[in-house]
């Protein structure tokens, strides 16, 4: 009997090793281990052993089966194993294949440029104000100081509509609604918007184009003030090693008037094309509320003071993208728009 | 204005400084300087020559073979071809090695056999503008005076070693549209002193009174002054005159006019001379026209005039419209010997008015319009009898004949240094704005803590105390101001909500994949309305510049449209594009239109295309549709919006839609209709555009926590047999009223039309979710409550399949 285990062991484990997967293995171990095996017959041919015997025998069985058990076990896992590894194998990609993006689209370039100077003032506690594109002679000129017949209305060429209302030739006329409707209390406003003049359009002019007012009125408002705040926009938009320089300048709305310059970003001041070989770039024009247009919205030019500057976001988006066409702002062409997708910094 | 430097040296001492450094002096403390011109452009080896003699070119019909004298004894043959060359001329001549502008380099040449060694010049070839050379000389060489020297340096004897600054000059510094009004502004940026022209002249005994009357008959002109120069001989000018005048951008004609022009240039003063024999009448009188009364004028064009405007008579007709252009029938000839100087005053108001309506802008109108200086009309009219002596052998009379009610008294400004400090964020000392006040020749005194400035009437911009803070700062130097930010705020800023939800809309849009437009408001009148789900009054421009650009729109789609077309006419496959902006609807109370923001939206060809997955999907309505509903979805309106098959102009009968707001009508959507397609060159085009101001006003509830469920939901599907026309909302609405509470969502999972199905039928499958959150339902709940959805489908008609 001892012999009989012996060589159903030598069966078993031969069978196993030769076993190629596990559905084989599954029927090795059927064979030898199950109900009906050979082992569980012998187990059950105990009964004719002698009292003696029979321990020793059991244990014999016993450790055949450990032994058999275990190596099915540890075969399996080999197995199992390999199966995996060939389905992998099966599995494996080209990683290299384009993935299946999700479309996005993104902003306008000029839309960038607001959003980005609306967010710089809003941190600094200003509002967004918004007016409309159709407006009053009252407000674009008169109640900003520019009369009928003054001089400086030839500076903006004027698409007119009725002899009393036209396409606002700035967003400046935000300014004076803004101040009516504060009825004397101080203003922190920001006003993005579009804007028109009577121009042909060429890679420099367009007809229609998009300002950023700004406007702090309230008691002791310097041209310090206005000074660091300009300072804070062209360090938020170019970097923060520009520097700024004020030049007189002259706005019927404005006294004093300036424009502004930044060193010149590309060559840091040492000058080059971007800035004509200056050193500075002319970026907007701003200067301290005149007294008549604070009278005229019922301040006070006595008691308060106020400053207020007007950007163009064409020419900042022209210089901080390098954009050589005021068209292609207007032109809606998708290679064009998506470039303004990403992040910058 | 052009600021000759070797001319403003006349009045101010600019010895010493470079022109680039003068010129951003002059920038950084006021005026800018727009460009930095070298009059001589690095020309070199050009001399005076002499015209020793001319012979026609043996094989050459057009072309003079010249014996030029370029230097004592130094006699050189040059070939000639300008009309003008005369044997006796001093002319211009460029040696062999010379450079002229535009790269050209003279050399020795061979020209139809026969040698050349150099080129006579005209004024063009040495780089001046033809619109400025005398026109005797506009179309050949340029002729000397006889008294040159042949090899001389004819750069400076015409002016060209020179630099000129061209000032770009905004409406409130009229002042510095004279060289001495720059003149001042340059002596207070140096701190040096104004030399003024001396003016003295000899008179005859006969008086101007005795030939002039003056009459003004309008307020416009308060101040009217002639003097009248006998025995003028009207020649060239000299060449000083010339040059000067060609510098300053103006074209010399003969020496009266040129001694006008000047004067104007010179004190910024416009002065007329008319021919006192053709005035004919003895007698001037300055009035407003009449209706319709006409006058030909110096370019002889015939003007009609208005009634307000401002003309010179001679107490009969127009001789000259004031200030902006004088009459044919009293010019300066070359027969004039008696000249009438006219030195006035003439309101800005009226003659910019007039110089608008006639389209006639000149240096004089120019200047008259921004105000001249009240102080310099009458001293302008002696300067120019001054140079009429001088330089037209005239003979002065004694006298001004004057109408003068002008008030040439200076503005007082009084403001206190603290005021100033203030207003920069400074602390300048009083002395410093003194010295500041004086280098600018302003007249000022310093008492009681104020100052009390007399401001000179050449300088009009200064009226407030505001303008003195402009002045001391800007020649106290704007990089003093030190930087600060605004004290005191008591705002704490932000955005509204409605801008914050436009920021959002943005957001969904691009998330979508579109990619943000920006059109033009102007459109045609043919474009303004179409796109609409209801036209209204357009708002027209008075004066377009174009057709295509002269109303304003009512729809963003239009402009979309073409943006997409461009898009696929550059061979993009596929266009997606949404813009955010106004349209113009009506007209309010107020005369404005009402302004309403859209969001527009557009997508055309593929949409999707994963080309190695072999993935490709043209857009279609429901990408459209799908897009919106996700905006509304994050604008938290779902609920609130239904579509109904609208009509829309431009888009497709069977594929549009108005897009209903808690049942208003709050946009639309739809395909481009075929002919629009075909028309645009677009394949399948879908587009919707949303009244944004409607949809962003709508107010949601707070958000609050909804618990996540913890039992499980129960789903039935249904089958329905329908008519191809039925809309599946309208189902969708049935079985929503028949469910009871539990029913939680309908959602369309198969829509079927084909071989299967009856014509003019459809199969729409139905998954319907009942749910409750606070326990397991039973069967037999579900099936009570979708029994009564069943039943509510059938007695609608509904087949169950």
């Amino acid at each position: 009997m001892e012999q009989q285990l012996k060589q159903l062991e030598q069966e078993a484990l031969a069978k196993l090793q030769a076993a190629s997967n596990l559905k084989e293995l599954n029927d090795v171990r059927v064979a030898y281990l199950g109900k009906k095996g050979p082992i569980t017959d012998l187990l059950k041919g105990m009964g004719k052993l002698s009292p003696e015997e029979r321990p020793k025998m059991g244990a014999l069985v016993n450790t055949v089966r450990e032994n058999v058990t275990a190596q099915l076990e540890e075969k399996v896992a080999v197995l199992e194993e390999q199966a995996i590894y060939e389905q992998l194998e099966k599995e494996s990609i080209d990683l290299t294949l384009p993935g299946r993006k999700v479309r996005q689209g993104n902003r306008h370039p000029l839309t960038r440029v607001i959003e980005e100077i609306e967010d710089l003032f809003v941190s600094m506690g200003y509002e967004i104000a918004e007016g409309p594109e159709v407006e009053k002679d009252y407000y674009n000129f008169e109640a900003l100081n520019l009369p009928k017949g003054h001089p400086a209305r030839d500076m903006q060429d004027t698409f007119y509509i009725t002899e009393e209302t036209l396409l606002r030739t700035h967003t400046s006329p935000v300014q004076a609604r803004t101040m009516e409707l504060k009825k004397g209390e101080p203003i922190r406003i920001i006003c993005p918007g579009k804007v028109f003049r009577r121009d042909n359009d060429d890679a420099t002019h367009s007809h229609q184009f998009m300002q950023i007012e700004g406007l702090v009125i309230g008691e002791n408002i310097r041209m310090s003030d206005l000074k660091g705040t300009l300072d804070a926009l062209a360090k938020k938009m170019f970097g923060d090693d520009r520097e700024i320089r004020l030049r007189p300048s002259f706005f019927p709305f404005t006294e004093p008037s300036v424009e502004m310059d930044i060193s010149c970003f590309k060559c840091g001041g040492n000058g080059c094309n971007v800035c004509k070989h200056t050193g500075w770039i002319e970026i907007l024009g701003a200067g301290m509320v005149h007294p008549n247009v604070l009278e005229m919205a019922g301040y006070d030019s006595k008691k308060v003071s106020g400053f207020a500057f007007g950007i163009g976001a064409e020419r900042i988006a022209m210089l901080k993208y390098g954009v050589d066409d005021i068209r292609h702002f207007y032109t809606n062409d998708s290679r064009f728009l998506s470039q303004f997708h990403r992040t910058e910094r | 204005m052009l600021v000759s430097l070797n001319w403003l040296k006349q009045y101010v001492d600019i010895d010493g400084i470079a022109a680039e450094e003068l010129a951003e002096k002059i920038t950084r403390s006021g005026i800018e300087v727009d460009a930095v011109i070298d009059r001589s452009k690095g020309m070199t080896n050009v001399v005076v020559g002499h015209v020793v003699s001319k012979e026609k070119h043996p094989d050459a019909d057009k072309l003079n073979v010249c014996q030029v004298e370029v230097g004592e004894g130094d006699i050189r043959q040059i070939i000639c071809g300008a009309p003008n060359v005369a044997a006796g001329q001093k002319v211009i001549v460029a040696l062999p090695g010379a450079r002229l502008p535009g790269g050209v380099k003279i050399k020795k040449a061979k020209m139809r056999g026969q040698e050349s060694n150099g080129m006579i010049c005209s004024l063009q070839e040495l780089g001046v503008e033809g619109r400025v050379v005398p026109k005797k000389y506009a179309e050949g060489i340029y002729v000397l005076p006889e008294d040159t020297v042949p090899g001389s340096d004819a750069l400076e004897l015409i002016g060209l070693r020179d630099t000129v600054l061209e000032l770009g000059l905004t409406p409130n510094r009229s002042d510095a549209l004279s060289m001495l009004g720059v003149a001042y502004e340059v002596a207070a940026i140096l701190s040096k002193e104004v030399k003024l022209p001396e003016i003295a002249y000899n008179t005859i005994s006969e008086k101007a009174e005795d030939y002039i009357k003056v009459r003004v008959e309008a307020k416009e002109n308060p101040l009217y002054a002639a003097k009248v120069v006998k025995n003028v001989k009207i020649a060239e000018s000299p060449l000083w005159l010339q040059q000067y005048l060609m510098a300053a951008g103006v074209r010399p004609h003969n020496n009266v006019v040129d001694i006008t022009n000047y004067i104007l240039m010179e004190y910024g003063q416009p002065l007329h001379a008319f021919d006192y024999d053709a005035l004919k009448t003895n007698e001037i009188l300055v009035r407003l026209a009449s209706e319709g009364e006409t006058i030909v004028t110096l370019d002889d064009q015939e003007r009609t005039l208005k009634a307000h405007n401002l003309v010179i008579t001679n107490g009969q007709e127009p001789v000259a419209i004031a200030g902006v252009m004088g009459g044919a029938n009293s010019e300066v000839t070359t027969d004039t010997t008696t000249v009438v100087i006219e030195a006035a005053y003439f309101d800005g108001f009226s003659v910019r008015r007039t110089s608008k309506e006639l389209g006639l802008r000149s240096d004089s109108s120019a200047r008259f319009e921004k105000g001249v200086d009240p102080n310099r009309v009458l001293i302008a009219g002696e300067r120019a009898a001054q140079l009429l002596a001088e330089l037209a052998g005239g003979e002065v009379l004694e006298g001004t004949v004057a109408v003068d009610d002008l008030d040439k008294s200076p503005a007082r400004v009084v403001v206190s240094p603290d005021f100033i400090n203030n207003r920069l964020g400074m602390k300048i000392s009083l002395e410093e704005m003194l010295s500041i006040l004086n280098r600018l020749q302003f007249d000022v005194e310093a008492a009681n803590g104020l100052l009390i400035i007399d401001a000179p009437t050449r300088r009009q911009d200064i009226k407030i105390e505001e303008d003195i803070v402009e002045e001391i700062a800007r020649l106290y130097g704007y990089d003093e101001i030190p930087m600060t930010l605004p004290e005191g705020n008591e705002q704490i800023g932000g955005l509204t909500p409605y801008q914050e939800k436009r920021r959002i809309a943005r957001n969904v849009m691009e998330g979508a994949g579109l990619l943000q437009a920006v059109t033009y408001s102007l459109t045609s009148d043919e474009l303004a309305q179409k796109f609409t789900l209801k036209a209204e009054d357009t708002t027209r421009l008075l004066m377009p510049m174009s057709e295509e650009r002269s109303t304003l729109r009512q729809s963003l789609l239009p402009h979309l449209v073409e943006a997409a077309s461009y898009n696929i006419a550059r061979k993009a496959d596929s266009v997606a594009l949404y813009e955010i902006g106004s349209v113009f609807l009506g007209k309010t109370e107020e005369e404005l239109p009402f302004e309403e923001e859209h969001l527009a939206l557009i997508v055309s060809g593929k949409w999707v295309d994963h080309a190695w997955q072999g993935e490709k999907l043209s857009v279609d309505f429901f990408i459209a549709k799908g897009i919106i509903e996700s905006l509304f979805e994050k604008l938290g309106l779902t609920d609130r919006v239904s579509f109904e098959k609208a009509s829309v102009d431009g888009l497709h009968p069977g594929q549009t839609a108005a897009i209903l707001l808690d049942g208003e009508k709050v946009g639309l959507i739809g395909g481009l209709h075929p002919t629009e397609r075909k028309r645009y060159d677009l394949k399948e085009t879908f587009v919707a555009e949303l009244n944004l101001n409607a949809v962003l006003a709508a107010q949601v509830e707070e958000l609050v926590y909804v618990s996540v469920p913890r039992f499980p939901a129960i789903t039935r599907d249904i089958a329905l047999e329908l008519d191809r026309s039925k809309p599946a909302g309208e189902i969708i609405e049935i079985i929503r009223n028949a469910g009871t509470k539990l029913l939680k969502e309908v959602k369309v999972f198969d829509v079927y039309e084909g071989d299967k199905m009856e014509a003019g039928k459809k199969s729409v499958a139905f998954s319907l979710t009942y749910f409750d959150p606070e326990r397991t339902l039973t069967d037999e709940e579900v099936v009570s409550a979708h029994n009564k959805v069943l039943k509510a489908l059938t007695e609608a008609g509904a087949e169950l399949r």
